[in-house]
């Protein structure tokens, strides 16, 4: 393998291991505050990619305006999602509240495909992203080399939200103790709306970029990268944003490079995050980021 | 007469009732009857066994389609005759000595149980370092596994081709001769001191290990158990449709066992049992709302994909607004049913 | 050396923070001992390094000549040391009775697949747990209580029915939590009353934790104090009323004295 080839992998693994990252956050938030697996989450990637489409297709909106629209809409379909399905289950036995997140993931999907069919659609992706430019001899697709850097973009903005305004402090403060913020007089309500809009919106994000990379959007296009990006939030260490992009940094980069090494693994590429997931279990379970978790009994 | 004899008479009565619906089911009945009797028989088998680890246990597995391709996948292996085998591996020829082995329907079930079983054994050791989430995750993961395994060991399973025209050995006898074996035996192990246990870890782990429980070994015990009539059904379901492939038992029919034991209450025995049956019956029965319907004066199209967001509508409604589903954690019972009896006819 | 209980240097730190330093204790078959302290002062830290709830970062758990440190809790349990929580954590879906069976279940020898099958000689196993178990309800007056839901139960019968728990465990020695945490006066002395009785008629040994001044004083034989996870006093109740550290640092505070 020449280093040319090898260059090309590793900016490829950047690139897929960015949108991890973006759809990982929303994982690591949410849980973070409601410990909850959010399974609806994937699910985001595919009504954003939807919502584009259409957004592009049939309002004929330029993507400069239709792509910040979705991220708002999903954002607020997310703040949806969690009044519908998780707010009435906030004080119910926590395996209530997973089977209703995979309802809602399910309800989602099977609604696509009535509502849309199941053939997959084409993504109208504008030109400039689909422009392929050289690169010290690498052919590198513009999209590869955006990914990443909006990926930064947003990760600041982001970090800037939770470290910098009062609401980012709440935020923090009901992730570290949900009762004691509630004790004191902070709008839980509030911050979880928040937390959800941010997370959806940057899901949709990575659900543009997603449909860009791979223009086939289809009703389960957000389940595998959902359950991904989930085990780069864990690997990570969950709860911790810097961790799930790191997560998702370190997963993407070990699939594109595990299958360019080992060709004869193609496939198995989809097995290996779970591997990943089964190994920091087993060994770290607090990811490569997290604090240990103290037992209170 | 007792109470005891009583309800072994009124048992017996049940099951040869039963038996001879079968019959006449089996003499008489349509394929589509019969298929669905068949399907009620599997679901009911599936769905008490994973109401074994979710209800009894209070975890949430979600990997139930693992173990049941792994015991269809054995026990379809297992009744091929070498002949077809070597028709059916056109790609990758079989792995010896599966290429020569042949042995009876019921061994083949057998070994499609233990297969399971064996799987859910190896994995059990990172599945129960966790809890919760992190538990649902790790066996959905493996079912995902599982299905990508299918599909990448060609000298096992064929690949994506799978494996077809296997002998339909799968009668309502086979199919239901399970089930009341199923019902039977786990309604014994609930209501014996290990299911005692297992309640105890539900309903507080941390008291029950106070108590001298060793979680992992309870849960591994029902994990297994369940893994095993998974099994056995996955080798029923194979020989009922004749034909498998990778993608037969994805996450949606572990979806489907969810809703069942949701609907029917988490945790009880013969709730699963009667959603299971109102799933097979009304699985079939909904279809019409995906096929075009004739008005005669107008045409409806059919809608594909509307079932499932009718279960999916199901499952949260219960979830969200009757969370203890039809039965709650309470059974059916000869006693109950008698007072109930009593009371009524006293009004 | 003694080889009944001995906890020997416990060290537990969390972090950087010490909850627990060199706590050591030496217990007597049939003491009864009481552990007390500000809140916060790693009382039912001692507790879990005890019944394996958590491993001490240095140190030992010594249990009739054996080092049980860092056991899991079932294990701790089976060798004959019982507990009950600070927080009441009953089986609250399940009956009063079959609450106080899973302490028996240990005890079970037919093993799973017998009870699958229903063999006779598990059923008889069933009966004879049933029979005990009910006999440890009569003993502790929540017979008539056998087939109601525990979490039913008024808040003072489910203090009672965790002790009858943890005692149907048969330990040897009972850890006891905050028993009289949220007892009204009358009920507190039933309690004292009640360990007391169960102590003598069991010959069990009791070591507990309790805010109530009055109950531990008038319980206890011995009684050792920490505060911010060390120890400042040890003796019998009337040399740590007049101990000038615990008068500083507990005893001082009005609402406890």
């Amino acid at each position: 393998m020449t280093a040319t080839i090898l260059t090309q992998q590793f900016i490829n693994g950047i690139s897929l291991g960015s949108l991890y990252a973006l759809v990982a956050i929303g994982y690591t938030m949410v849980y973070g505050i409601l410990r909850l697996i959010n399974f609806a989450h994937g699910d985001l990637l595919m009504v954003a990619a939807y919502a584009a489409i259409y957004a592009v297709t049939l309002l004929s909106l330029p993507w400069q305006i239709s792509f910040p629209l979705v991220m708002i809409l999903t954002g607020l379909f997310g703040i949806l999602v969690d009044r519908v399905a998780y707010k009435p289950l906030r004080d119910a036995p926590r395996i209530s509240l997973l089977i209703s997140a995979i309802g809602v993931s399910f309800l989602l999907e099977n609604l696509a495909i009535v509502l849309i069919g199941g053939v997959p659609k084409g993504f109208p992706r504008p030109d400039i992203f689909a422009r392929v430019i050289d690169l010290w001899g690498l052919r590198i697709q513009v999209l590869t080399v955006y990914t990443p850097i909006l990926t930064l973009v947003l990760l600041m903005g982001l970090l800037y939200i939770v470290h910098r305004t009062k609401v980012g402090k709440a935020m923090r403060a009901a992730s570290k103790d949900f009762e004691t913020t509630r004790l004191m007089g902070i709008n839980l309500d509030r911050i979880i709306a928040v937390t959800f809009f941010l997370g959806s919106s940057l899901a949709a994000a990575g659900g543009i970029m997603w449909a860009m990379k791979y223009p086939q959007v289809n009703p389960f296009m957000g389940v595998i990268p959902g359950l991904k990006a989930f085990i780069a939030a864990v690997l990570g260490g969950i709860g911790n944003i810097v961790g799930a992009v790191v997560g998702g940094f370190v997963l993407g980069l070990g699939e594109i490079l595990i299958v360019a090494l080992f060709p004869q693994m193609a496939q198995y590429r989809d097995a290996f995050a779970f591997a990943v997931l089964i190994l920091v279990l087993l060994f770290r379970p607090t990811g490569i980021m997290g604090e240990p978790i103290t037992d209170k009994t | 007469m007792d109470t005891s004899t009583r309800n072994a008479l009124c048992t017996i009565l049940l099951l040869a009732v039963l038996a001879a619906v079968l019959y006449v089911f089996q003499k008489h009945g349509t394929e589509y009857q019969i298929r669905i009797l068949n399907n009620m028989a599997i679901f009911i088998t599936l769905a008490v066994s994973y109401n074994l680890v979710n209800g009894f246990c209070g975890i949430l597995h979600l990997g139930p389609n693992a173990f049941i391709t792994i015991g269809a996948y054995t026990s379809a292996l297992l009744t091929m005759s070498p002949a077809e085998k070597q028709l059916s591996f056109i790609i990758e020829p079989l792995i010896w000595p599966l290429s020569v082995i042949q042995v009876p329907f019921a061994v083949s079930l057998i070994a499609g149980g233990i297969a399971a079983t064996f799987f859910a054994f190896l994995i059990s050791f990172p599945v129960f370092r966790v809890r919760g989430d992190y538990l649902a995750i790790v066996t959905l993961g493996f079912g995902e596994v599982v299905r990508v395994l299918c599909n990448a060991m060609q000298s096992l399973t064929n690949g994506p081709l799978g494996l077809k025209g296997l002998t339909p050995y799968t009668t309502l006898w086979w199919s239901w001769g399970v089930a009341v074996f199923t019902v039977v035996v786990i309604t014994k192990l609930v209501n014996s001191s290990y299911g005692r246990a297992m309640k105890a870890i539900r309903e507080d782990e941390t008291a029950a290990k106070a108590m001298g429980v060793d979680p992992f070994k309870h849960l591994l015990l029902a994990f297994l158990v369940s893994a095993f009539f998974s099994g056995v059904a996955g080798g029923l379901l194979a020989h009922l449709i004749t034909t498998i492939s990778p993608t037969l038992f994805t996450f949606f029919l572990t979806f489907n066992l969810l809703i069942i034991i949701v609907v029917g209450g988490l945790g009880s025995t013969s709730g699963a049992v009667i959603a299971a049956a109102l799933f097979a019956w009304g699985g079939e029965a909904l279809r019409v709302v995906e096929s075009p319907m004739n008005l005669g004066f107008i045409t409806i199209p059919g809608i594909p994909g509307m079932r499932m967001v009718l279960f999916s509508i199901i499952l949260m409604v219960v979830i969200l607004f009757a969370r203890r589903g039809i039965m709650g954690r309470s059974e059916l019972s000869w006693d109950r049913l008698f007072t109930a009896l009593r009371l009524q006819t006293k009004a | 050396m003694n080889d009944f209980f001995q906890l020997d240097n416990l060290v537990m730190q969390f972090g950087g923070l010490t909850a627990v330093k060199d706590f050591s204790i030496i217990i007597e078959p049939g003491e009864l001992v009481g552990l007390i302290g500000p809140n916060g002062a790693g009382k039912t830290t001692v507790f879990n390094m005890i019944t394996g709830f958590l491993t001490p970062t240095s140190g030992r758990v010594l249990w009739q000549g054996r080092d049980i440190t860092g056991w899991p809790p079932h294990a701790v349990t089976a060798q004959g040391i019982a507990r009950t929580f600070q927080n009441i954590r009953l089986f609250t879906d399940m009956t009063v009775l079959e609450n106080v069976m899973v302490s028996f279940h240990h005890t079970i020898r037919s093993r799973f697949w017998k009870a699958m099958l229903g063999l006779p000689s598990h059923k008889r196993e069933e009966k004879r747990i049933e029979k005990e178990a009910r006999a440890f309800l009569e003993e502790l007056h929540l017979g008539h209580l056998a087939d109601e839901k525990a979490g039913s139960l008024p808040y003072g019968q489910q203090r009672r029915l965790e002790i009858a728990r943890a005692l149907a465990a048969r330990p040897k020695l009972l850890l006891l939590d905050e028993p009289a945490a949220g007892m009204n006066p009358q009920e507190t002395m039933e309690l004292a009353k009640l360990v007391r009785e169960i102590r003598d008629r069991r010959r069990l040994t009791v070591f507990l934790i309790e805010h109530d001044m009055k109950f531990v004083m008038g319980l206890c034989e011995r009684i050792k104090v920490l505060d911010y996870g060390i120890t400042i006093a040890e003796g019998s109740p009337s040399e740590i009323q007049r101990h000038p550290d615990v008068i500083k640092a507990y005893l001082g505070e009005p609402k406890h004295a």
